[in-house]
């Protein structure tokens, strides 16, 4: 590989730009939270304020759509996480013969179109008589949760040797103490993870959202919306705020991963 | 961490003791059943409804059962603009997200193999708009194209486009938001499939006197094909059935209606049932043949 003296430079330069074009949308996102602008859209840069981070609320239809997404995205992602981890194991663990019809019957969600779920839901509740909201924006979300949490999950599944709960069977624990004190904990780091992608779908869904979520308003549904008239700067704000604190998460998760997994080495 | 998500796992099973079945359906069912209600149901209603004739009262947005198989034809004559247009966004979007992935993916998982920590940085980088609102990512993209943005002033300034005409609202402004939103999407596979890759064979087969393109085309391309194959289906799939990136107050316009853009305002707006749910069913139709053919090639297990 010694050949390309050139090769060497392109390769780092052309993946460094690459990620730069994959940022600039959330920088001009996060700048534009700090814009001072007057009117009701955010199109011109008017100089910097803190005015809109300070007084976010400002806005009460941002905060309340904001409220809303959030509780959706938990409501949601503690459920899609009990199933989808419960499905994990059982896929791993134990070899059945309609294992390939459960891998299919998990893997078609996830390449369904928004449209056709959103469209096929909708219709199902209004032949049955179920007004759209709160429950039904829930019931959907947990359909295309479900599928990445198992795949998540699954992963880690997979690293884990069965051999440590033998011994803890072997030292008497009954099958919930094994589930607590062994398989859970080791699982944990998967199901976190599991449980962040959820939620981070969950809060960013608009199609399956729009189509069954009625008079209830999200923080997608929101920007939607204001799109045709000028999204607020407040709206930037909530969204800014929003990535900085996941970002934080996900890199201490990855850097504590890192050491732990280091101080395992020196032991 | 997310981006397991997307590759095909490795496949280090344990033989576990095959248990009894009664534990297997404890952990199976709830989410099996779940799956049941409100996804299968939910495509077989959709299934139903595309066959509904308005009914007697001829109310709006009330249907009942006619075994109409000509909402088919109504849907493919009418639409047929909107329907090959969503194909042939996705098709184009794709080939560009694989293009412009590949090589990122290739540098990630093999040439920072050596300095972990930055490889899980750039990882981070990669899946990092995910955590931003999609609609306000591509709203940014919208201003920044804005006729009045610094970046189409410079292009009619050099006269490179008269200023009577307008990037925002063209199926190439449609396409590039769409190839945008998707790549992390087509970088994320390609990515677990090489970071397993033995840099090894590369040398074998330079080795034996291979030019550096035929190591290409007969050692790195075959094994990245389980990336590519998943890649391709996870960024096809939702392109072809969404509607936000070619929406009038987005990147697209009147022009750049796609699939998605029918099935939203027949269902929602003209309560036109049976018309949006033939749509629905022929997108699904065509998504559930793709992985049927990918299903048929590698099987079940990497699906996963």
């Amino acid at each position: 590989m010694k050949r390309f003296s050139i090769g060497k430079l392109t390769l780092p330069v052309y993946s460094f730009l690459a990620m730069a074009f994959m940022l600039i949308p959330i920088v001009y996102t996060i700048v534009f939270s700090f814009n001072n602008s007057k009117q009701r859209t955010n199109t011109q840069w008017q100089g910097f304020t803190l005015d809109k981070w300070l007084g976010v609320c400002n806005k009460p239809d941002v905060c309340s759509a904001l409220g809303n997404s959030i509780f959706i995205g938990l409501v949601s992602t503690l459920i899609a996480t009990i199933l989808g981890t419960a499905l994990a194991i059982g896929l791993v663990r134990y070899r059945f013969r309609a294992r390939a019809l459960v891998n299919l019957a998990l893997f078609l969600p996830m390449a369904t179109p928004e449209v056709v779920l959103g469209a096929g839901l909708a219709g199902l509740f209004f032949n049955a008589g179920v007004g759209a909201g709160m429950v039904t924006v829930v019931i959907a979300h947990v359909v295309f949760c479900l599928s990445f949490v198992v795949v998540t999950v699954k992963a880690r599944v997979q690293t884990l040797d069965p051999v440590l709960e033998e011994a803890g069977r072997d030292l008497y624990a009954n099958p919930t103490q094994v589930f607590w004190k062994i398989t859970f904990p080791l699982l944990l780091p998967g199901i976190i993870s599991a449980a962040l992608l959820s939620f981070s779908l969950s809060f960013d869904d608009f199609i399956i959202t729009y189509f069954n979520s009625g008079s209830v308003e999200t923080f997608p549904k929101y920007i939607y919306v204001a799109a045709a008239r000028g999204v607020p700067a407040e709206a930037n704000v909530i969204a800014s705020a929003v990535f900085i604190a996941a970002i934080l998460i996900v890199l201490i998760t990855q850097i504590n991963g890192a050491v732990k997994r280091k101080r395992m080495l020196k032991k | 961490m997310a981006f397991a998500a997307f590759g095909s796992a490795p496949t280090t099973e344990h033989k576990g003791p095959t248990k009894t079945s009664k534990i297997v359906l404890a952990l199976l069912m709830p989410g099996l059943v779940y799956l049941g209600l409100f996804f299968f149901t939910p495509l077989i209603s959709l299934v139903i409804t595309s066959l509904e004739v308005p009914d007697a009262s001829g109310a709006i947005g009330a249907y009942q059962y006619g075994f109409a198989w000509e909402n088919y034809v109504t849907v493919v004559t009418t639409y047929m603009p909107q329907i090959l247009r969503s194909f042939m966004y996705a098709g184009i979007a794709t080939i560009i997200a694989l293009l412009v992935s590949y090589p990122l993916a290739y540098f990630i998982g093999v040439k920072l193999r050596s300095r972990p920590l930055v490889q899980r940085l750039m990882l981070v980088l990669v899946i990092a708009p995910f955590f931003i609102s999609f609609l306000l990512r591509t709203i940014a993209w919208k201003q920044i194209f804005s006729d009045g943005g610094a970046i189409m002033q410079t292009v009619y300034s050099l006269g490179l486009m008269p200023t009577s005409q307008h990037f925002l609202g063209t199926d190439a402004a449609v396409i590039f938001g769409l190839t945008y939103n998707f790549i992390p999407f087509m970088t994320l596979p390609l990515f677990t499939t090489l970071e397993r890759f033995d840099v090894r064979l590369l040398e074998a087969g330079s080795d034996l006197y291979a030019s550096p393109a035929k190591v290409f085309r007969k050692i790195t391309l075959p094994i990245s094909m389980p990336g590519i194959i998943s890649g391709t289906l996870l960024v096809f799939i939702p392109i072809a059935g969404d509607y936000v990136n070619a929406g009038q107050n987005f990147l697209g316009s009147s022009k750049t209606s796609m699939i998605g853009t029918i099935v939203d305002t027949e269902f929602l707006q003209t309560q036109n049932y049976p018309i949006a749910s033939s749509l629905s069913v022929l997108l699904m139709a065509v998504i559930v043949a793709l992985v049927s053919l990918y299903v048929r090639s590698s099987g079940t297990e990497d699906l996963l």
